[in-house]
Parts: structure tokens; sequence; C-alpha cells
């Protein structure tokens, strides 16, 4: 779906987890950015009719990005700058209430 | 809690960058508050970082370059940026809660400045909640953030200047694959003509060269480019796969990987209209717009709307607005005398308005068409909560003849992105069912928090330790 200008992330870059795939991204990534760029799809279910969702505006309107980060769901990947270590998943459905 | 700010602004894009600075650079304490970040807004977006990428900045273009010296004066001027700070509420009296690294913080100040932006129109189509189906401004963001290209087959649809402009960057960064489809009518060019004398006085005629230039490079370039699209329709289970479309009488379908929207910019509605602002609707632009005096103040005590946020101007005049709404507040804190504020402002309006002339030639070459406005009943309006056209109308038959009645009715607008991406669908719709105009219809009424906050958060707030001074 997108390629870099620049060459590739080099090995043994910052990376971060996506549903347990390890994503390699260049630092200056928003989250959004780094898992578009590693060609994921779908970020999240919607909760209403389950269907996929993915970035829309990539600008912290549209909410469709929604993630789960480090344990906390909902949060907006596009604007979360992407970060060594993060353990990034899909967001299903609504948010549980702990 | 900070009480010392003389002036907070919010958004960090060329009318924010330039009111923080000129209130700084008067001697005044500015805090300037941004959710991305960096400093640069969507126009300028990473444009610190992209400074010494020559490749990215060569494709980016002049006028996206001409961003840093803004933020060089920024820099320089002694305001206090605090970045990645999401505002979630804002009271009347210029208290302002933000939300930074899980912290919520109130700050309060004599003067507001809103300078929110722009965002794009909401382009309900057939398909467009699909996985490979985004904006255009959202594919510019990546490139200019991560210098991300799409690969594979690319279908550009809509119209406007934004799509033009990303069209040519696409090609100046070697995306091969890309089909242009222009939804603009076809009767928007002789309805426009009688704006063009106009466009060539003032600083108007650079914004048609800059046009005409980039239809050339797109012709040279060989980009397929089909005129008066219809009937879009996205196809796909998982992610967008197909486009399919009609010119005149004739039908199409395209097989593609990644799809971009784009039928112009309307501004950000959400803060001032939970603050209380009175909006007007402004034909000519096809949006609702806060109503300001000529200085940008808005319709409430000590509070200004600078730039696209209070009408789309661009990022030239936006520049302009946000001096122009620093000056008057200036002049209010005692810093300059009035006599200085006007001579100043005079010149600030001569230089806005140089760059207007233009303007409502281009809005009304691409005007969104009817079928954007009222799309057909299977279509879904409000994404978040999934609800269709169709939904809408029947709504409006058993009764709902307003926006905030239709939320009662089927929930559009109660998702996460809290009506950004329907209400202005929402308004238009329902104003063509019950034959009334927009300014009849009304908007969504938006209350805070705008955007999330934690019940922690808020708790943590209450106690002042967990307050801290933002300077």
């Amino acid at each position: 779906m997108f390629r870099r200008i620049e060459p590739s992330a080099p090995e043994g870059g910052p990376a971060l987890t996506f549903e347990g795939r390890e994503i390699v991204f260049y630092p200056g990534d928003s989250l959004a950015a780094a898992l578009l760029a590693a060609g994921i799809g779908a970020l999240r279910q919607s909760p209403v009719d389950a269907s996929p969702r993915a970035p829309y505006c990539m600008m912290g309107v549209c909410f469709e990005c929604l993630v789960e980060i480090d344990g906390r769901q909902n949060q907006q990947a596009c604007l979360t700058p992407a970060h060594d270590g993060m353990v990034v998943r899909r967001q299903i459905g609504a948010r549980q209430l702990p | 809690m900070s009480q010392g700010w003389d002036a907070i602004v919010i958004g960090a894009g060329p009318a924010g960058m330039a009111a923080a600075a000129t209130l700084a650079e008067g001697g005044a304490r500015a805090l300037l508050l941004d959710e991305q970040a960096e400093p640069g807004g969507q126009i300028y977006r990473a444009i610190e970082r992209n400074r010494s990428n020559a490749r990215l900045s060569a494709i980016l273009g002049p006028d996206y370059r001409r961003g840093a010296a803004l933020v060089e004066r920024l820099r320089a001027s002694g305001a206090c940026l605090r970045f990645s700070s999401s505002v979630w509420r804002v009271e009347p009296g210029a208290a302002v809660w933000s939300r930074t690294n899980g912290m919520a913080t109130l700050d309060r100040a004599r003067a507001l400045v809103i300078a929110t932006g722009a965002m794009e129109r909401p382009v309900p189509l057939a398909g467009w909640t699909l996985p490979g189906v985004m904006t255009v401004g959202a594919l510019q963001i990546l490139l200019k953030t991560g210098g991300l290209v799409p690969s594979g087959r690319l279908v550009l649809a809509g119209t406007g200047p934004l799509f033009y402009l990303f069209a040519r960057q696409c090609l100046d960064a070697g995306v091969e694959h890309l089909t242009l489809l222009d939804t603009a009518q076809s009767g928007n060019i002789p309805a426009a003509l009688p704006h063009l004398p106009r466009a060539f006085t003032g600083q108007g005629w650079r914004y048609l060269a800059k046009g005409a230039g980039l239809l050339a490079a797109l012709s040279l370039g060989r980009v397929k480019l089909l005129r008066g699209v219809s009937e879009i329709a996205i196809e796909g289970e998982e992610r967008a796969t197909a486009i399919r479309f009609r010119t005149g009488r004739a039908s199409h379908r395209l097989g593609c990987d990644l799809i971009g929207l784009h039928e112009g910019v309307i501004p950000q509605q959400q803060l001032p209209r939970a603050l209380g602002c009175i909006f007007d609707w402004n034909e000519g632009q096809s949006c609702f717009q806060p109503r300001r005096d000529p200085w940008g103040a808005s319709t409430l005590p000590g509070v200004f709307i600078a730039g696209d946020a209070g009408g789309i101007v661009g990022a030239q005049a936006s520049l302009h607005e946000g001096e122009a709404a620093a000056l008057a507040i200036l002049a209010e804190l005692g810093r300059i005398t009035p006599a200085a504020r006007d001579a100043r402002l005079r010149r600030v309006r001569q230089a806005r308005d140089a760059h207007l002339t233009a303007r409502p030639f281009l809005d009304r070459l691409y005007r969104p068409g009817p079928g954007l406005i009222a799309p057909p009943d299977h279509v879904t309006i409000c994404r978040c909560e999934a609800v269709g056209a169709g939904s809408l109308r029947r709504a409006v038959a058993r009764g709902a003849l307003g926006p905030s009645q239709a939320k009662a009715f089927l929930r559009v607008g109660m998702g996460p992105c809290q009506g950004r991406l329907c209400g202005p669908s929402v308004t238009g719709l329902i104003a063509r069912e019950t034959d009334r105009s927009e300014a009849e219809t009304g908007y969504y009424r938006i209350r805070d928090p705008i955007k999330p906050v934690t019940v922690g958060e808020l708790a943590r707030a209450s106690q002042p330790s967990a307050s801290h001074r933002g300077d």
C-alpha cells in the first residue's frame, strides 16, 4: 500500500509489536504511519457492525485508528508517536471497562 | 494552576504560530497549545524535520518550505510552546483544559485565540469506511511525516486545489499507477468565470499560476484523468479493491489498492461550538463558519478565531489573521497604543485581503455537487455509529427536524468522533429532506469534553499538587 522515499528502516532500528508481529519504524513516525508503512490494513473493528476500520484522516478528527497501546484501549494511533517496545493490539469492539 | 497567561493560542498552524509569535514579540505572556508533537499544523506538518531532507522538500514544494521561516520566528519569539497537548474543554473567560501525557491541566488567560484550522469535508459514499480508503489530506500527511508514498494502484477521487497539488506531488515522488477522478460538475466552470477577473488582482494570480502549473505537469506526466465523475462506489470486503463510477452515460470499474477522497476543506467547528460562539452558513463555501468581526473577534468576549477555523482562507491569509487577532489583544492588554494597532492592522488586513482575491473563483469552481450532500439510502453517513442516509431520511419522515433530534432518534454523531465526520452531511441531508436552508436546519449541539479524557485524569486534576504550571 505504501513505500518509503527513504530506503527501508534499518535492521536493529526501533521496533514495536502489532498483534505479536514486529514492526520496524522510523523515528518521527506516528503509530498509525508505522502500521500503514508495514502494510497493516484494519486497526479496529466497529463496535456497532463489526466492520473493519483503518486510519482515515491521520489528523485526530475521525477516531477510526483506535487501538490498544500497552494495555490502554481506545488510543488514537495517528496522534501517538511510535515508541520502541510499544505493544499494540487491534481495538475489537467497544472498550472494556475495568 | 497557572493564572499568568495573557493569551492562550490553540493550534500551531500558520494562524496560531503567527498569533503566538506576534503576542510574545509584543511582550505578552503567550501559551501555544497543539495536539501534534511539533509545530506547523497540517499545512506545514513536520517542516522542521524535513528541512534537511532535500528530496522530500523538493517534492512538497516552495509553498510548503515557506513555513520554515514562520516556525523559526515562533521559536525565537519567546512564546511558551506545549505540544502533544489536546484541548478538551474551554470555559468562558479563557480557562483552557488540556491533556498532555495523561495529565489534565487548567490554564487561564485574559484572551483566547482559536486557530484550530480546517478539516476535509466528509465524503459519504458507498464503501468509504473500508480500509484502503483515506482522505487525500491523510495521504499527504503520511508523505510529510514519514516520507510514505502510495505504492500499487492509486485512485484519487474528488476535486479542489489540494486534490491536484497532491496528484502532482505523487508524480514527483515516482507514483506510477495514478488515476484521477475529478468530480467537479461541468457547470462549475461557467459559473466561476464571473469571479475570474478579480482573481488576477492582488496575490490571486499566484494561485491561478500555481493551479495552471499543476494541471500542465499532470498532463505532461500522462496521468489518467477523468472529468465529470459521479455515482462513486467503492468495493471490497476486508479492504478496498475496486472503485465504480459514472462519466456521463458510461459506467466504469477500476481495480485499485488505495483510494484518496477529497472535496475541499471546511472549518473545524468543535471548539467554538462547544464554547457557544454563534455560527453562520457560508453559501459560497458550503459550510458553517463562526461569526467574527474584522479583527477575528468571535461573538464571545475575549475569544478570537483566526485562520481557516473562521472560514477557509488558506495558509498565507491565515498567518495574517493570526497577526490581526494578536494585535487586537496586545492593544487590549495595553502593550501597544490603539493608534499603533490600527496602523499595523491596516497593513495586515491589506496583506490578508491580497491573498483572498482568487478565493471566490476557486470556491465556485470546486463547489461540492448534489450527490455528495444527498447520497443514496445505503450509504453510511455516520461512520462511528454505522447509520445510513436511508435511516436518516426515515427519521426525518418520523419527525426529526434537526440534527440534535436526529441524534436522539439514531445516535448519529454520538460515537467517538462526536459528529465531526457526519455533522455536515446530517445538516445537509435534513435541509434537503425538509426543504429548508442549512442555516434554518442548524447543527449538532456540541458539548465538551471535545477530546477524550479519563475519569482518573479528571480526578488527579482536582488535586492542586497534580496540576503544574505550563511555564
